[in-house]
């Protein structure tokens, strides 16, 4: 529940911690919770810490069917909402 | 002994100096600091002069006085410090009457054992700041209380203007109807500010937006001089300064999420805290609310002037019983926008 | 931010409504209870309900870990704060939280104790490094996501043989909660409060996976949808449970695919049951006494157990009488139906914790959705 962040790792500068990077706004996080995290990836931070990694073609996916919701069988006044 | 003039005066230890009991004392000590540091900082003819007061002659016409209490922490921070915060506040707090500010008096708190090299550069920004506005500190005093009485320096800045002909700004003038605007992006000097604390720090270029704003107000007074309200959402950010003005004024208003202006990384920095931008400080912003058919020239002018080059039309003031501040959100629903409950803390759920 | 705008799109939200408003069976209600804390701010904050249908309705469940906290659990951290030598670093969260005497954590700061805000119970181990004269306190609170970075601390502490640190532990879970309320007699006695499914919670179930849940929609029969933090998550969930409803389904989906799989963070894991044991009995603030629903440090890391190494005596302290937290919680009751709310009881005097969390169902109606309550809504002309 508990207020996390997708942001984009983008430096490993010591063991078990990231420099990680949301619009600009850079923080070191630890890495003690999560295994094999790369520069590039993107991860879920809490508290300072990493709990996952964000799997970008799942969250593609998701968007997709957001996009798709109902498109096939909603009418046209209702859409209008 | 031959090598020491005898008018020779040992000065101030701007280096490795430290405010000390007698600075506050009145005596010979307090009268050097004066002299070496604040009217060598300022120096007009009213320092100079030398009294316990300034005098000059008041152009006729309406008179505003506002003051300002500065006690922010860390002193020093990214676009500025406490000197310059305390002499553009006290500056807009008069320019939001449509005033065009005159003179300045400021008060200093030292708490003793605080760095004078600190003092030095402090004081320096309160001058540049005073001189690039045009609007000279005239007057003065400085105390010093006991270590651990004091957060290293409170500095307290009063000024004086006169409002021109024909303008009557006010928080009570707001009217359903009335466009809503803003001169730029929300949020910046709280997030600078926040980046600074030693358990929330976090790496960013966001520069606090500490300026004068009395530049920005004339020509905004000029384009339409029947402006209805003037505020800076200093504390407690825009959403207070909604709601300070839709209670004074008895009206509601409606604001539109996605016409806010927030810088990406101010954004960003607040979704790591768990805070809202529209609860955040700015400190070289306004809010202003003009009626409906003066907003296209207001817009105009504010950004045509480079403090505002980002300003918005953000919603309307509307009629409304219960003085609700309300939000169209950017997902098509709608919320209140409360007053803010003690101080904005940051959050982890 | 990326993978947070793309959530939050306004015209994905217009088609996601129409797709809920579609799908709703106009002959039913549905009470879908957001068991987490996060996605209630989050309805309230993007205004969700005005994009649901009225016989959609929400029901906003305890999941909300500075509400739950007892008042006798923040009065022994002011207590331990209070003592001359002690720092005690807690999240911002808990500083409002009202106790007894009229107390808070903020005004016993006030009062000269000394308290820190800290972002990370990894600052917490910096304050004791820093200060190896004084005892440090970290005051840990949070459901299963907040838990394992606790647990790194505590055995980072371990490691590096620090002798000031320790850790007041407050940590909960979420299964016995939702256990909780399906269990209270409310629930059982047909129609009171008809709670049909459960969002459920985001953050968590990256720590603990999707698996824990198949045994409430298992044995009450109940769907669980597990949602992503952002509103279009949300409506993604609410979709899915009303689907799941009409087609008489009651399963664990996840549409929070990006972030959470049904094995959660097995290193997370770990490290949590390394540290930590279940305590036999809670209480938890509105539910009372939850069985084996929060933990305590096991006899292994005693050394860093704030409760051991100062004697912390628990003293339950009931709720103010007037207080409805603890229906509210369960979702029994609304804010409004509280007596004292928006009067007596504010976010500026709040009298229960519902009130003092951002999270909690009163203050987020309070700060977000009071203009509702009027009869009549003004509107733009």
């Amino acid at each position: 529940m508990c207020l996390a962040i997708p942001a984009l790792v983008v430096a490993l500068p010591e063991p078990q911690t990231a420099l990680i990077d949301v619009d600009g706004v850079r923080k070191r996080v630890s890495l003690a919770l999560v295994e094999g995290v790369l520069p590039g990836d993107y991860v879920i931070v809490h508290v300072g810490y990493a709990l996952t990694r964000l799997d970008p073609e799942e969250a593609a996916r998701t968007l997709a069917t957001f996009a798709a919701a109902g498109l096939a069988d909603v009418p046209a006044k209702e859409a209008a909402l | 002994m031959s090598g020491v003039r005898p008018d020779y005066v040992r000065p101030v230890d701007f280096k490795h100096g430290r405010v000390d009991m007698s600075h506050g004392s009145g005596g010979r000590a307090m009268a050097q600091l004066i002299d070496e540091l604040f009217l060598r900082a300022f120096d007009n003819e009213w320092l100079r002069a030398g009294n316990d007061s300034a005098r000059f002659a008041v152009p006729a016409g309406r008179m505003v006085i506002a003051t300002d209490s500065h006690v922010v922490s860390p002193l020093f921070f990214p676009g500025g410090d406490i000197g310059c915060l305390s002499v553009h506040g006290t500056i807009n707090d008069v320019a939001m009457s449509g005033a065009a500010p005159l003179y300045l008096a400021a008060t200093f708190v030292l708490e003793e054992g605080f760095p004078l090299a600190d003092l030095k550069r402090i004081v320096a920004s309160m001058a540049s700041a005073s001189r690039a506005a045009g609007v000279p500190v005239v007057t003065g005093d400085t105390k010093v209380v006991e270590q651990g009485k004091g957060d290293g320096v409170f500095i307290t800045t009063t000024g004086i203007g006169i409002v021109p002909e024909g303008v009557d700004i006010a928080g009570d003038h707001a009217r359903p109807g009335d466009a809503i605007i803003v001169s730029g992006t929300l949020g910046d000097h709280g997030v600078a500010i926040m980046s600074q604390r030693e358990n929330l720090s976090f790496e960013t270029a966001i520069e606090s937006d500490t300026a004068a704003l009395h530049g920005l107000v004339g020509a905004m007074v000029a384009a339409v001089p029947g402006i209805h309200c003037l505020r800076d959402p200093t504390r407690g950010g825009l959403a207070t300064t909604l709601n300070e003005i839709a209670h004074q004024s008895r009206c509601g208003m409606l604001i539109r999420e996605q016409d806010l202006p927030v810088k990406p990384q101010v954004s960003a920095a607040c979704e790591f805290l768990g805070l809202d931008p529209l609860y955040v400080a700015n400190e070289g912003k306004l809010v202003a609310m003009a009626s409906a058919g003066d907003a296209a020239t207001l817009l105009a002018a504010m950004r045509a002037h480079p403090l505002a080059r980002g300003a918005a039309i953000i919603g309307e003031v509307i009629e409304d019983p219960h003085h609700f501040v309300q939000m169209q959100t950017s997902f098509g629903g709608r919320r209140n926008v409360d007053w803010l409950t003690g101080e904005q803390l940051p959050r982890i759920c | 931010m990326k993978y947070i705008d793309e959530f939050r799109d306004g015209a994905l939200a217009q088609r996601l409504a129409a797709a809920i408003a579609h799908e709703a069976l106009p002959s039913r209600t549905y009470h879908l209870m957001e068991f987490c804390g996060g996605h209630t701010h989050a309805i309230s904050r993007y205004g969700i309900k005005d994009l649901l249908p009225a016989n959609v309705q929400m029901i906003h469940g305890p999941g909300c870990p500075v509400c739950v906290l007892p008042i006798g659990r923040i009065d022994s951290a002011i207590e331990l704060a209070s003592r001359p030598t002690l720092i005690l670093a807690t999240y911002a969260d808990t500083m409002r939280v009202p106790a007894s005497k009229g107390l808070s954590l903020l005004k016993a700061k006030a009062r000269g104790a000394d308290i820190r805000m800290v972002y990370s119970s990894a600052d917490a181990l910096r304050i004791a490094r820093e200060n190896p004269e004084r005892e440090v306190v970290f005051f840990a609170i949070g459901f299963e996501t907040t838990t394992p970075p606790t647990a790194v601390a505590i055995t980072e502490a371990s490691a590096g043989r620090l002798s000031n640190f320790s850790v007041f532990c407050n940590h909960v879970l979420t299964p016995a909660a939702i256990a909780n309320i399906l269990e209270s007699p409310e629930v059982r006695e047909l129609g009171t409060v008809p709670l049909d499914g459960f969002i459920g919670p985001a953050h968590v179930s990256t720590v603990i996976g999707s698996q824990p849940y198949e045994y409430f929609a298992e044995e009450y029969q109940r769907p669980v949808v597990i949602a992503g933090f952002e509103p279009l998550d949300v409506m993604q969930a609410i979709l899915m449970l009303v689907r799941q409803l009409n087609e008489g389904r009651a399963e664990v989906e996840n549409e929070f695919t990006r972030a959470v799989t049904r094995d959660g963070n097995a290193k997370a894991k770990a490290l949590v049951a390394e540290v930590f044991e279940l305590r036999r009995s809670f209480e938890w603030r509105g539910l009372g006494e939850v069985p084996y629903s929060a933990l305590c440090i096991k006899e292994k890391y005693r050394a860093f157990d704030a409760e051991v190494r100062y004697g912390v005596e628990y003293r339950a302290v009931a709720d103010n009488k007037a207080c409805e937290c603890g229906a509210i919680l369960r979702g029994v009751k609304k804010p409004t139906d509280c007596k004292v709310f928006g009067t007596v009881c504010t976010p500026e005097n709040p009298i229960g914790s519902c009130m003092v969390s951002s999270e909690g169902a009163c203050a987020a109606h309070y700060t977000y959705g009071r203009f509702k309550d009027v009869p009549v809504v003004a509107t733009a002309a």
